[in-house]
């Protein structure tokens, strides 16, 4: 009690603390109200539509049909087929796009080459479609630029030995063209980003340059080539104007499934579309899930 | 033969010439500083040792053996980097452990040398810890267990410091410095910092542009700097122009004032002119009876420096510095007086170009 009166008969005197004055309020959370609605409007909208679609009939009453529909041998294919070329030139493209950036960066090429190879490689990776197909037919088609030559100058028949642009692995290369100068593109940087020093550090020690790149280099770029690669996969697996172009719907994609399905010829069935998109959804978040995991575990040394 | 030679190295680039005719033999067990500003070639020597850059002329012959041609990866050299170059995907003891494990060394050599490294350092609590979870000062103390670790036959710093703040810089060479008596290891320190340089070094090689301008111990780099280079980049010094009066005396005049040097004058003649040197704390407050080299000098201005107060006095046309201690009892002129002042002839250094 007397400590209080203490306090209380001081108080008089004191000066009076410093009131606690809240901060004015901050607006500048309205700076990224553009990005939201853009967001609202054509992300989650769209995605929200193709989610209830894919659960309605023609007539708009809730129905499971169109998800049973996916797990039918050609749709199940379908997938499959997608996964597997996106898997393929994620792969080769991250593994090619990966030394060709390396080179580009430690093979000490003249400023405006190097400028020059990333402003090639900005509009090659845009580069798809349409066009695209058709640049390949030209060049890589049965009677195409290369093959003739290659047949004619050098008696090499593409087509004798195996290989045909309208297949999996035709695909595969088109598909190549736009994802090689994207993995260029995106790994330039974290290349970049590894220090001198680290290499002459492992160097020093005794290490050999592929000991570095074992022990050092490669676990540092991890998080950046798994980043890059699923950027790739996923480039590759919502392709469609150019696999259309190019194999007039030979090769069981999703995509072309889906346009087939929406665009209304033979096989017309919006809501099937509708389920066959959610499913692409459903692949991509699972191919992200198992690239959060991978990242976290090659980013054990930025978590802890 | 001297442990590490360096003989008749030159470096030239192609835009410039990095180091000229740098020759310097060292010592088992020495602590040897190249000092010297931004760009005057020692970063480039040091690299040179660790095989990072080839010489353009001469060798490099280490207990012995000419390792010119070696990769960095085979001349069993300890380097630390300014800027740490931990590996950041690994932890202390995984960096400590890492030139271990490329040697392939047992497990458990390699654990016990790691703990062994952890303990010079003072971070036994830290083998668990990644390089981003540690200060500047603790990632440069695991940067020298890892260099320290191979048992390396030269230790090589690169300005291991200049990324630190003033206090931890000053105990971490303090700590450097105790780390390589006790395991009497030859190490080769590069700094720009002329403290650093004096205070942990047995001898120092002062360079400029490419070159070796004065090798010797820190007590005779500070005083007695054979060049002008020298006494300019190393501590504070007045230079002036002066007359050689009498060469056999050691005399020369400044602004008509007679100044004697222990100098050697006699390859100059009579008229010659000569670049003189004083360390402000060389210049005292005359002493009763004092008579040689007794100068006057108006006082421009006082400046408190905490243990010393530094006096601005114009001396002629030439300003000079003059440090004296700070203590309480200390009386000094104001702005504006003529104060006597002296030094000893061997304080009057003459410079050669």
């Amino acid at each position: 009690m007397s400590s209080n009166a203490r306090i209380v008969a001081s108080g008089g005197n004191r000066p009076k603390p410093p009131s606690l004055r809240k901060s004015p309020p901050s607006f500048a959370w309205l700076g990224v109200l553009p990005f939201l609605l853009f967001v609202v409007l054509f992300l989650f909208l769209p995605s929200l539509s193709l989610f209830v679609g894919g659960f309605q009939d023609a007539k708009g009453n809730f129905t499971l049909e169109n998800i049973r529909g996916l797990f039918t041998p050609f749709i199940l294919n379908a997938y499959w087929v997608t996964i597997k070329i996106s898997l393929a030139t994620a792969l080769m493209g991250g593994i090619v796009g990966f030394f060709l950036a390396y080179a580009l960066v430690a093979g000490g090429v003249p400023n405006w080459v190097r400028s020059s190879l990333m402003t090639f490689c900005g509009v090659a990776s845009n580069f798809a479609g349409v066009p695209l197909a058709q640049a390949f037919i030209f060049t890589l088609g049965r009677v195409g630029l290369l093959t003739v030559f290659l047949r004619e100058a050098l008696h090499i028949d593409l087509y004798e030995q195996g290989f045909n642009l309208y297949s999996f692995w035709g695909l595969s290369v088109t598909y190549l063209y736009f994802q090689l100068p994207l993995m260029v593109l995106i790994i330039t940087p974290p290349i970049e980003g590894l220090r001198r020093e680290w290499r002459e550090a492992a160097e020093n020690l005794g290490a050999t340059s592929s000991q570095y790149w074992w022990h050092v280099g490669v676990p540092v770029l991890m998080p950046s080539l798994l980043g890059s690669m699923i950027l790739l996969f996923g480039n590759a697996f919502g392709a469609y104007a150019t696999a259309l172009s190019l194999t007039g719907g030979l090769i069981n994609l999703v995509t072309i499934l889906i346009g087939s399905q929406i665009k209304g010829d033979v096989l017309h069935n919006p809501n099937l579309g509708y389920a066959l998109a959610f499913g692409m959804v459903v692949v991509m978040a699972v191919v992200m899930s198992i690239y959060y995991v991978l990242r976290r575990r090659s980013e054990y040394w930025l978590k802890k | 033969m001297s442990f590490l030679v360096l003989e008749d190295i030159s470096k030239v680039f192609p835009t410039a010439v990095g180091v000229e005719k740098f020759d310097l033999s060292v010592e088992r067990g020495e602590f040897i500083s190249f000092l010297g500003p931004s760009g005057c070639g020692k970063t480039t020597t040091l690299r040179m040792v660790a095989g990072f850059e080839s010489p353009t002329t001469g060798k490099i012959i280490l207990d012995g053996v000419d390792i010119t041609d070696r990769p960095p990866n085979q001349r069993n050299v300890g380097m630390v980097f300014q800027s740490y170059a931990l590996f950041p995907n690994m932890t202390v003891a995984q960096n400590i452990g890492f030139g271990l494990k490329i040697r392939k060394e047992p497990e458990s050599a390699i654990k016990q040398r790691v703990a062994e490294m952890l303990a010079l350092i003072h971070l036994e609590q830290k083998g668990n810890s990644f390089p981003h979870q540690l200060s500047g000062g603790q990632q440069q103390r695991v940067a020298l267990a890892r260099a320290l670790a191979i048992r390396p036959q030269v230790l090589l710093l690169d300005e291991p410091l200049s990324a630190l703040d003033a206090k931890i810089r000053v105990s971490l060479r303090a700590e450097i410095r105790a780390i390589q008596r006790q395991l009497g290891i030859t190490a080769i320190y590069v700094t720009h910092d002329q403290e650093e340089a004096l205070s942990i070094s047995d001898r120092i090689v002062v360079m400029h542009e490419g070159k070796i301008e004065q090798v010797g111990t820190p007590f005779e780099i500070y005083n007695f700097p054979t060049t002008r280079f020298v006494a300019n980049f190393v501590g504070s010094l007045n230079t002036a122009e002066a007359e050689v009066v009498d060469p056999q005396g050691g005399i020369v005049a400044l602004h008509g004032i007679r100044l004697v040097s222990t100098s050697d004058l006699k390859e100059k003649r009579k008229g010659d002119k000569v670049m003189i040197a004083i360390r402000p704390e060389r210049i005292g407050f005359i002493a009763e009876g004092e008579k040689e080299n007794v100068f006057e000098g108006r006082v421009e201005n006082i400046t408190f420096l905490g243990s010393v107060v530094r006096l601005q006095l114009r001396v002629g046309e030439t300003i000079f510095n003059m440090d004296t201690f700070n203590r309480p009892s200390l009386q000094l002129p104001g702005n504006g007086d003529t104060i006597r002042v002296t030094c000893s002839s061997k304080a009057v250094l003459v410079l050669s170009e």
